[in-house]
């Protein structure tokens, strides 16, 4: 598979802080990455050295095979989560204006958004800037496309069409390079890298990252009360629905419900990819 | 219910921002309003506060200083540390020294914040501030909790900080009524409300929401979409019948919560079209 975009043990130091450190990360045409990382991960310094923004300071990266530049700048599509739209321009004219800035001039406004044409970006419902900003970020049909968080605020269905245009585009051999901290949005990607203090701490598709790890899940009949006998025991658990979902053995966690009077079953269940994010990045919380 | 909104409506100039909205907030129990941007839910709770007067319907709620309330915009001073942050709402509830402290240093604990507690509250990351707004907003004991939006931007590892604080409420009796745009957040209340347009498309447990689901859903890896009730998950895609079988080459499997907020959020989107057409 051709790489669209490829870090090699790319390192970038800010002083004596080291922001990113040795990451590799491969970016292949048809392919959804997900990138994943608390705040202050390096995700941002990353994506400023992919997009030849910033230099690293070792390693090396390679955008369409060669470094980058306005060249390969001219290939990219990119879609920041402010949307980086005129919110005091038409939608056509925000069209027009990309489409001059990439020299794609007389580019068709295509039909989904052409029927807000006339309206001023800054008065249109979020889902339809998110939408208008997707559109004119696919308009000089760019190979790679970068999203950060593409459908926050949006509503299921919104997400479920806009998703349908990112795949529609990688379908058509672009790859996608998406950052998020919406887990719904990370399941959606064919491939994770999970980042922490600069590093790469995990990669793989959302069930190869979650595979073989469990939590304990706790039944009963008064979970207020188990949740404040787990909490106080120093188990991170978290309420979900109906249930809680706790981090540690079962054994200890059904033993800690007993000797508290709380009868509950409680059983191991496959951890979803919030609780492993938070269990592979976060430091453990001091009991 | 005991506290909650049932069949409000509220109009907002020319604007309809709820159309007979139910949402019941119990003691001990967490209720998640969940939708996109512009769908109510900031409608929902300014009425369920007191900030906003339903043109119909009926609020139940508390008395005012039994409320604690963070707006999606984080209600806190950016000019004054943590600390006199808590101290002023200790001060406007009229709060003892005794209970301030013993309160206020068992949230700081909770949230990780004792570290800072005399760092500015404008130099905080987003994540902190979060976590002291809903601080200064459980800092009197309310009876109703209302938060806005409190995990939007949030990094997941504060995320489940926040959460944590919030179930904390929730074990300790108090009614937690909370906005999300995350799906999978709401999957986390006792009691799920899901608006679209000022309408709500689905409640209940989460549960009940995802037995409501009517007909099968199924799996597909098709190039091209493959019926009009589709849509992606990831690579494949889900297609949903609600009446008749699916098509040839559609695997069944079985929805999960994100599956049943599309299909009913779907659902409902199709019944609109139904009365316009």
């Amino acid at each position: 598979m051709d790489a669209l975009a490829e870090a090699r043990q790319v390192s970038r130091r800010f002083g004596g802080f080291t922001a990113v450190s040795a990451v590799d990360l491969r970016i292949a045409r048809g392919e959804v990455v997900g990138l994943l990382g608390a705040n202050g991960a390096g995700k941002t310094t990353l994506i400023r050295l992919l997009l030849g923004l910033l230099r690293p300071s070792d390693g090396s990266v390679r955008l369409f095979g060669s470094a980058p530049s306005i060249a390969t700048r001219r290939r990219v599509g990119y879609v920041p989560q402010t949307l980086g739209l005129y919110a005091g321009l038409t939608v056509a004219e925000n069209w027009a204006f990309t489409a001059a800035a990439f020299r794609n001039h007389g580019a068709a406004i295509p039909q989904d958004i052409r029927g807000y044409g006339d309206e001023l970006v800054g008065s249109l419902p979020l889902g339809a800037q998110r939408q208008v900003a997707f559109a004119v970020a696919l308009s000089h049909r760019p190979e790679l496309l970068i999203l950060d968080e593409p459908t926050s605020g949006v509503g299921p269905l919104g997400s479920a069409r806009l998703w349908e245009g990112i795949r529609q585009a990688a379908d058509g051999g672009a790859g996608a390079l998406v950052t998020t901290h919406n887990m719904e949005e990370a399941e959606q990607c064919d491939r994770l890298v999970v980042m922490a203090d600069g590093k790469v701490v995990a990669t793989g598709a959302a069930d190869e990252i979650t595979a073989g790890r469990t939590v304990a899940e706790v039944r009963c009949a008064d979970l207020n009360r188990a949740f404040t006998l787990l909490d106080d025991g120093g188990f991170a658990v978290q309420a979900s629905g109906t249930t809680l979902r706790a981090v540690g053995p079962v054994t200890a966690i059904a033993d800690s419900l007993s000797h508290g009077g709380v009868d509950a079953t409680v059983r191991a269940v496959p951890a979803n990819l919030e609780e492993t994010f938070v269990a592979i990045v976060a430091r453990p919380v001091a009991a | 219910m005991k506290w909650g909104l049932q069949d409000v409506h509220l109009t907002r100039g020319p604007n309809v921002a709820l159309a007979g909205v139910t949402v019941p907030v119990d003691p001990g129990r967490l209720t998640v309003v969940v939708g996109g941007d512009g769908a109510g839910k900031t409608s929902c709770l300014e009425v369920l506060a007191g900030l906003a007067e339903p043109s119909s319907g009926a609020v139940y709620r508390p008395g005012l200083e039994r409320i604690g309330y963070v707006p999606a915009t984080v209600g806190l001073y950016a000019d004054l540390t943590v600390q006199e942050n808590l101290d002023f709402i200790a001060r406007a509830y009229r709060l003892s020294a005794r209970e301030r402290d013993r309160k206020a240093d068992e949230l700081l604990q909770v949230t990780g914040l004792s570290g800072a507690r005399h760092r500015l509250a404008g130099q905080l990351s987003g994540g902190m501030r979060r976590k002291l707004a809903v601080s200064m907003a459980l800092l009197h004991a309310p009876e109703l909790l209302i938060l806005d939006e409190p995990t939007t931007g949030v990094d997941p590892v504060s995320r489940v900080e926040l959460w944590r604080l919030i179930a904390r409420a929730v074990a300790d009796g108090t009614a937690v009524a909370v906005a999300t745009t995350y799906v999978n957040e709401a999957s986390r209340g006792a009691c799920v409300v899901l608006l679209e347009a000022g309408a709500v498309v689905a409640s209940g447990s989460p549960e009940e929401i995802l037995n409501s689901v009517p007909g099968t859903l199924g799996t597909t890896q098709a190039p091209a979409r493959p019926t009009a009730l589709s849509w992606r998950r990831g690579a494949s895609w889900r297609v949903w019948e609600p009446t008749g079988t699916l098509p040839a080459g559609v695997r069944p499997v079985r929805p999960d919560f994100q599956d049943a907020v599309v299909a009913a959020t779907l659902a409902t989107e199709r019944a609109e079209h139904g009365r316009h057409a």
